[in-house]
């Protein structure tokens, strides 16, 4: 699994961090979306599936191939 | 039900969407099929009042899945088709094309319209915001007048889109006044210490404020495109474009003659459930808030997903009270703004982290020892940690017995 993020379209909602804190983070400044891990383990897949799903910009993308 | 029920979800956009991708999620792979009144697939609309109208997004950006993923999902989508009736016993939904769609579970989704003004509907030059195309002739409108110099905009409505748009709006050089019967800008629901902060941000930026007057109609220039906008003082605004954001209105008018009870929404169990096998998920859905103790109705982005989520559970028979601390983030001038929980104007607003004067601050309201929301302005980090506060005030009592729930 390979995960990108669209800083551009991040609106700061940390959802993301809410669902999968191990893989995203939240700058300080302006909360934008940090990624910690852009191919975390198996274990965290599922989480990281339901983080760009539930992402209110759809700033998270997967790609499950890589 | 069957394991793996017939599912029809009515509406096609970001609660429709999130319906399907949260059935998939919990393993459903039955036949899902929705039935959209868009010819889109699903797009998002938060971006139409922000990137979209500034232009600085393509229209195509909004798309909130490429196609791929889309058919990677393996639902029917029946787009550009509005359903025209449901009848809730045999779960079937009737199209306008003349479909009947019958499922095991019917999944309402279909949002809801902008509210418009009196006698605006036959005038040139007045728009509404709520769709792609919506947008497109808003922005077009804009840009059209902008350049002979003399277009002005007036904005009716300060609530969150009207005070949002107008920013946007003022941002792209077009001469913008906003107007509405509350003194600030979203007094209504953040009250006096935030909306005066809003209404200090937007004069600054040069948005002429025309507020604490009601809006009584709209002049014709005789031609059939507004000339103005008309208060109940008695004095016309001058207007070539004009926005009407006075608020929206959840999308039942199809569910006439259903049965089913509407009532601003169409109303739910604790369960987002409005009848056997009839679910409503969205803005369009007013359901019992257990941790509030009331119905509620939210119309924010991420409840349309939150909201999916338990409704695919609950189609799934995994039934647990839908308690969320709803929340709703707007982009204004240069101030990103992030609101958790259900603030109102006359609960007790403080700063709690930062100060306004610095433009980045997080103010708790208060009622009691009650925190019913907190608002982050250029702090969505600090925020979303103040929110654990929130949290507390939004969960559902304890089951009496006092043994945890299983997760
Ligand atoms: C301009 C704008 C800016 C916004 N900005 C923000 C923001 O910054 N932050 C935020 O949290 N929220 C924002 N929102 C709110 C957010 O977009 C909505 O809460 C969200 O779109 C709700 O999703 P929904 O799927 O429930 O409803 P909708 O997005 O309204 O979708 C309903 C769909 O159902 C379709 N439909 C209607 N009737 C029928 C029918 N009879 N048959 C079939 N289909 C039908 C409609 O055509 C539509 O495609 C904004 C909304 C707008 C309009
Ligand atoms: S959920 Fe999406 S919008 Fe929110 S912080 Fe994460 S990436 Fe950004």
């Amino acid at each position: 699994m390979n995960i990108t993020v669209d800083e551009d379209k991040c609106c700061g909602a940390g959802q993301c961090v809410l669902i999968t804190p191990e893989v995203f983070d939240q700058r300080d400044e302006d909360g934008i979306v940090v990624l910690l891990d852009a191919a975390p383990g198996e274990e965290h897949h599922d989480a990281v599936r339901e983080s760009a799903q539930v992402c209110p910009a759809a700033a998270i993308t997967v790609d499950e191939d890589a | 039900m069957s394991a793996t029920p017939r599912v029809v979800v009515v509406g096609a956009s970001a609660a429709g969407l999130a319906t399907v991708e949260a059935l998939r999620r919990k393993g459903h792979d039955g036949p899902v099929t929705v039935v959209g009144a868009e010819p889109y697939p699903p797009y998002d609309r938060p971006p139409l009042s922000k990137q979209v109208l500034a232009g600085s997004w393509p229209p195509e950006r909004t798309r909130l899945r490429t196609a791929e993923v889309l058919e990677g999902l393996g639902a029917e989508w029946v787009l550009g088709d509005p359903a025209t009736g449901l009848d809730p016993l045999s779960r079937t939904v009737a199209t306008a094309s003349g479909r009947a769609v019958g499922g095991d579970a019917v999944v309402v989704a279909t949002g809801a319209r902008p509210r418009t003004l009196p006698g605006q509907e036959p005038l040139t030059g007045v728009h509404v915001l709520r769709t792609l195309d919506e947008a497109a002739a808003l922005r077009a409108d804009l840009l059209d007048r902008g350049g002979n110099g003399r277009g002005r905009l007036v904005v009716v409505g300060e609530g969150v889109l009207g005070a949002e748009a107008a920013a946007t709006a003022c941002g792209l050089g077009v001469d913008t006044a906003l107007v509405g019967p509350q003194r600030v800008p979203m007094e209504a629901q953040l009250g006096p210490l935030v909306g005066g902060l809003l209404a200090e941000l937007h004069r600054g930026e040069g948005v002429r404020l025309r507020l604490g007057a009601a809006v009584s109609g709209l002049a014709d220039d005789g031609g059939g495109r507004v000339r103005g906008v008309l208060l109940d003082t008695g004095e016309e605004l001058p207007a070539d474009t004009v926005l009407v954001a006075v608020g929206a209105r959840p999308e039942t008018d199809w569910l006439e003659g259903s049965g089913l009870e509407v009532s601003d929404g169409l109303v739910c169990d604790a369960h987002c459930r409005a009848a056997e096998g009839v679910y409503a998920v969205g803005d369009v859905s007013r359901w019992y808030h257990e941790g509030l103790g009331r119905s509620v109705r939210l119309e924010n982005r991420t409840n349309a997903v939150e909201q999916a989520g338990a409704v695919a559970a609950a189609v799934l028979g995994d039934e647990r009270p839908y308690v969320p601390v709803p929340y709703l983030w707007t982009d204004q001038f240069g101030a990103k703004i992030q609101i958790h929980g259900l603030p109102s104007a006359s609960a007790e607003a403080e700063v709690v982290e930062g100060s306004p004067e610095d433009g980045r601050f997080v103010v708790r309201f208060r009622r009691g020892s009650r925190t019913e929301g907190v608002l982050g302005w250029n702090m969505p980090k600090q925020a979303r940690q103040w929110r654990r506060e929130v949290a507390e005030a939004f969960a559902a009592p304890s089951p009496v017995g006092g043994s945890p729930v299983a997760g």
